[in-house]
């Protein structure tokens, strides 16, 4: 008993200082995702690093939709910037070293940040079918830019050169073969960056919602009137939302390009932010959980879903459909039966059946 | 002097076109307060549904108001059944239900008839016509799509102003606690809403496909343009929203010919984004103040 107590005493700076909890958490999720990745084959690593850009396109969304209100139907859209913003720092500087790839990844979130800042602005001022409507706007006219500039590659789009394994630093091997018997590769690389990036954003975000930032922009999201009588200023605090959830979204787009290896227009469609609006609805608005949960859906369902349209005797190409199919009907079925979400949910079930139990108690 | 004439009649054609899509988002944000962001999705299955009947040697006439029906019924379905759970409830609800709406339509229609593009016929020649030696940039089914959109913007006025029906449907968007204790059956008038929005949402898109090639992305763009359209007028007003109609196709027709095809969306964006700023309730809306 003594010892538990002396125990629960040593590690309370921990669990009551949010960052070093929140560091802890990351730092073991890192460790396990790294073993999964080391452990699994070509195709699941791809799976992977598919699911961590995905995860960081919807934290940032689910941080700006579920805490600060605003709806994003442009993510895809700053996804495109972020990609092209990496593409073409990766084409100058042939992107081969680890440095390289950071760099382009920087200025990637750079350029995202300011292009926040410039539709958070007026964002700032619009609500519900308004902002859905100008973001899904900006949707449809960023990808359809790189068709005219010469220097964006056309509908052909731009070919990503991919960091070469050998390249990457040696303690960096030596670490990876020492934990997983398994030299790194260029996919295994990508899914270890990729969750590197993800825990990364993460416990920012996690951070920032539980700082006086993230409190702001709950005050504004549930009552504008009394947040600023309470002396926040909206404007303000919906541009800072939308800045830190369009750096996200372009993190995302930058290992999204490395990833493909091809940044083109037609991979940036209406139905790739509509898609990711799906993730975060299916997972609870606002939470990153539920974000994480959504992105792997993202990854793991169209090849399931495809494939078994083409068993069903679907050509390639209809098979393909079936899943924005299932992506609007989970859409809609999420906020016709559960508009919390998964995440959500499973919350008021417990906090639900902790109540009943209270009241057993107290009766 | 040419291309200029050619450039404005095509922005007046293209325009005609927004101004029936603006209109049918209107009349459904009057009755309901939901932008129908799945109205350009639903207009695409009726223009299907008009091919294929086309297909098996209908008349392009009965299958016109083939579509129109099949718009009707859509719209009254999809009311009834799917919108009506989040009507009055928060606005981001119904933005979202919509937009899944939109992609399963979307996807169900590729899955029916394929992603491949397909002939769609028009009634009259899509060629353009000449003036003596000189063609000038409009065509009798440019024609036909304005004289179409007319007659659809005049049987609404007269339906809204002149007939009971009109004045219920009006009562019911206006006040419905208080149109429900005066008799009005206020549910039956948000379905009859949305039936007569899809059905017009219908009449475009028969009009947008006309000798033209058809897959089932061909309306998307329609979802942004006939909303930008609509804000451009008020959503709240019909004659408003066709003027945004007309204003919108003709600006971005200038924006393609003269400075370049790709940058049309952008321009758009900046045009919605300056109303939304500036006028916030639309060019021709009487002055209100948003209820916090």
């Amino acid at each position: 008993m003594k010892l538990t107590e002396r125990l629960r005493s040593l590690t309370r700076p921990v669990r009551s200082v949010p960052l070093a909890r929140h560091l802890l958490v990351g730092l073991i999720a890192f460790l396990v995702v790294a073993a999964i990745i080391g452990s699994s084959s070509q195709y699941l690593q791809t799976r992977y690093a598919e699911m961590a850009f995905f995860a960081i396109a919807a934290g940032g969304l689910t941080v700006l939709t579920g805490l600060s209100g605003q709806l994003s139907l442009g993510h895809g859209a700053l996804m495109a910037v972020g990609a092209y913003a990496a593409t073409l720092v990766l084409e100058r500087t042939g992107g081969e070293t680890l440095a390289d790839v950071f760099v382009a990844l920087l200025v990637a979130i750079a350029v995202c940040a300011v292009v926040g800042v410039i539709v958070g602005v007026p964002a700032a001022r619009l609500h519900g079918p308004y902002i859905a409507g100008a973001t899904l706007t900006l949707a449809v006219a960023v990808p359809r830019l790189a068709n005219q500039w010469e220097f964006l590659g056309g509908e052909q789009g731009l070919q990503v050169p991919v960091p070469r394994a050998a390249e990457l630093p040696v303690w960096i091997q030596d670490l990876v073969w020492f934990f997983t018997a398994a030299e790194i590769d260029q996919y295994s690389f990508l899914a270890y960056l990729g969750w590197f990036l993800l825990i990364l954003a993460f416990v920012a975000l996690a951070n920032l919602s539980r700082s006086r930032i993230g409190r702001r922009w709950r005050a504004v999201r549930d009552d504008d009137v009394s947040a600023e009588l309470a002396g926040i200023h909206l404007g303000r605090a919906r541009v800072v939302a939308f800045t830190v959830s369009a750096m996200c979204a372009g993190l995302a787009g930058g290992l999204m390009a490395m990833n493909v290896r091809l940044t083109a227009p037609g991979a940036f469609t209406i139905t790739l932010s509509l898609t990711l609006l799906a993730a975060v609805v299916l997972g609870g608005l606002g939470s990153l959980t539920g974000a994480l949960i959504g992105a792997g859906v993202l990854a793991f369902l169209p090849h399931f879903a495809t494939d078994l349209g083409e068993s069903a005797g679907l050509s390639a190409t209809q098979a393909a459909e079936v899943t924005p199919v299932v992506y609007g009907l989970v859409l809609m079925l999420v906020i016709l039966l559960a508009p919390a979400g998964i995440v959500g949910s499973l919350r008021m079930f417990l906090a639900r059946s902790s109540l009943g139990q209270t009241k057993e108690k107290t009766t | 002097m040419q291309q200029f004439l050619d450039t404005t009649l095509g922005g007046l054609v293209l325009g005609a076109v927004y101004a029936a899509f603006a209109l049918a988002l209107c009349l459904i944000w009057r009755s309901t307060r939901i932008v129908n962001f799945a109205q350009a999705a639903m207009a695409m299955v009726t223009t299907y549904i008009a091919l294929s009947l086309i297909n098996v040697d209908v008349p392009y006439w009965v299958a016109f108001l083939a579509a129109i029906a099949a718009g009707f019924v859509l719209g009254a379905v999809i009311e009834r059944v799917i919108i009506r759970p989040v009507e009055g409830k928060a606005e981001l609800n119904a933005v979202i239900l919509t937009l899944g709406l939109f992609m399963v339509l979307h996807g169900l229609t590729a899955l029916v008839f394929g992603v491949q593009h397909r002939g769609f016929p028009a009634p009259v020649s899509t060629n353009a016509m000449t003036v003596g030696d000189t063609s000038i940039g409009i065509t009798p089914f440019g024609i036909l799509t304005i004289v179409v959109v007319a007659v659809v913007m005049a049987g609404l006025v007269v339906l809204f102003r002149f007939t009971d029906l009109g004045l219920r449907m009006r009562a019911s968007a206006f006040n419905g606690e208080v149109s429900r204790l005066l008799g009005v059956r206020v549910g039956r008038m948000l379905t009859l809403g949305w039936a007569l929005a899809a059905a017009v949402g219908a009449v475009a898109g028969m009009l947008i496909a006309g000798g033209d090639l058809v897959n089932p992305a061909f309306m998307d763009p329609f979802v942004i343009y006939g909303f930008i359209a609509a804000v451009l007028g008020g959503l709240d007003s019909p004659i408003g929203s066709v003027i945004g109609g007309l204003i919108l196709g003709l600006s971005l027709s200038y924006v393609t010919g003269y400075v370049g095809e790709h940058l049309a969306p952008l321009v758009a964006l900046g045009i919605l984004m300056l109303v939304l700023l500036v006028r916030p309730s639309g060019l021709f809306a009487a002055a209100a103040a948003r209820r916090v």
